[in-house]
């Protein structure tokens, strides 16, 4: 368990220096080290799908986030946070925090399944009937398109819409229209 | 954007093979190891900004151009729907996995339309992330000659 505790330390260390830096590219930097910790976290928890899909998922936002910094003009942050928001908003995650304590205590364990404190729950169907009825030896390949297939569809279709907004909105102006006198 | 130095160029031309090939395998094999269409759809992303990065905007987009690109994308969503709308149709229920009962298990050739809908997903997810990226690159000079207007 040592292991997690020196990892949260470093996500912790890296949250803290990504928040309080000005310079915009090394914050990019320790949110890329956060990402990277999360990634190793869920390995040493058994889980490789998330472990993959993570590390993967946060290099390429990385290179999205540097190639939108790095080129701009504008790569250090000037100017003093707002005192009247910074209090808010600690406010508000105190007050979220103290209602979330109850919540906290009917968790499992941190790294342990549901599966050891309640035994009626979902999972425990899939693991045991997953392989004869689906035929996929992963198990979370049987569960994210075929046990919960509207999820992944529903999923597919957000990013779907967000790439077609993006492109639309981000589009080459259409040289024609440009020399067009009237619209 | 005319691309890094020539170390960069040389080895990212060897790489981007590796890593395409890995992001099929993660695809193809995703109901049988770790994996699946989401992860292995962001690695060929990622070979193709690999190419961008190192060569410049101008030599990715001549390999998968903006209008190529989003149509792959829309084949991707298209085939996901249409394998759930087939379980429909064979199985009399929307997503059920009509092909199961054709294959046996832990081959890679099995798991009914599981394998099927990985492949749909990571065409669609592979061509989104890389389109992400283009029109963000593309939308730079747009706003420098904005302004200089």
């Amino acid at each position: 368990m040592a292991i997690f505790y020196i990892l949260l330390l470093f996500m912790i260390i890296a949250a803290i220096i990504a928040v309080e830096t000005k310079d915009l590219l090394s914050s990019i930097i320790c949110v890329g080290a956060v990402g990277v910790g999360t990634s190793i976290m869920f390995l040493f928890l058994r889980a490789p799908d998330i472990a993959i899909t993570q590390i993967v998922v946060e290099v390429l936002g990385l290179i999205i986030l540097i190639r939108a910094t790095i080129s701009r003009d504008l790569t250090f942050i000037t100017g003093d946070r707002e005192f009247f928001g910074t209090v808010v908003s600690v406010v508000i995650i105190f007050v979220i925090f103290l209602a979330g304590i109850k919540v906290f205590e009917t968790l499992p364990d941190f790294g342990t399944p549901l599966i050891a404190k309640v035994p009626n729950v979902a999972s425990n169907t899939y693991i045991k009937e997953g392989l004869a009825k689906t035929g996929a030896a992963n198990i979370v390949a049987a569960i994210i398109l075929d046990y919960r297939g509207y999820d992944t569809l529903g999923e597919a279709t957000v990013l779907f819409t967000s790439i077609v907004g993006a492109v639309v909105l981000l589009r080459r102006k259409n040289k024609k229209l440009l020399e067009e006198p009237d619209e | 954007m005319k691309g890094m130095t020539v170390i960069v160029k040389t080895i990212a031309s060897w790489v981007k093979v590796l890593i395409f090939l890995f992001g099929i395998n993660i695809i193809i094999f995703g109901h049988l190891t770790p994996g699946g269409g989401f992860a292995g759809g962001v690695i060929l992303a990622s070979s193709y900004v690999l190419l961008m990065l190192a060569f410049g905007r101008e030599f990715a987009e001549k390999n998968l151009s903006l209008p190529a690109a989003s149509k792959i994308d829309c084949l991707g969503a298209f085939l996901f729907a249409l394998i759930a709308i087939l379980g429909f149709a064979f199985g009399g229920i929307f997503f059920v996995n009509y092909l199961v009962k054709y294959s046996q298990p832990l081959r890679l050739i099995s798991a009914g339309t599981i394998p099927l809908s990985n492949i749909a997903i990571g065409l669609k997810v592979g061509a989104s992330l890389f389109l992400v990226i283009l029109t963000l690159s593309m939308f730079r000079p747009d706003v420098s000659t904005g302004k200089k207007e």
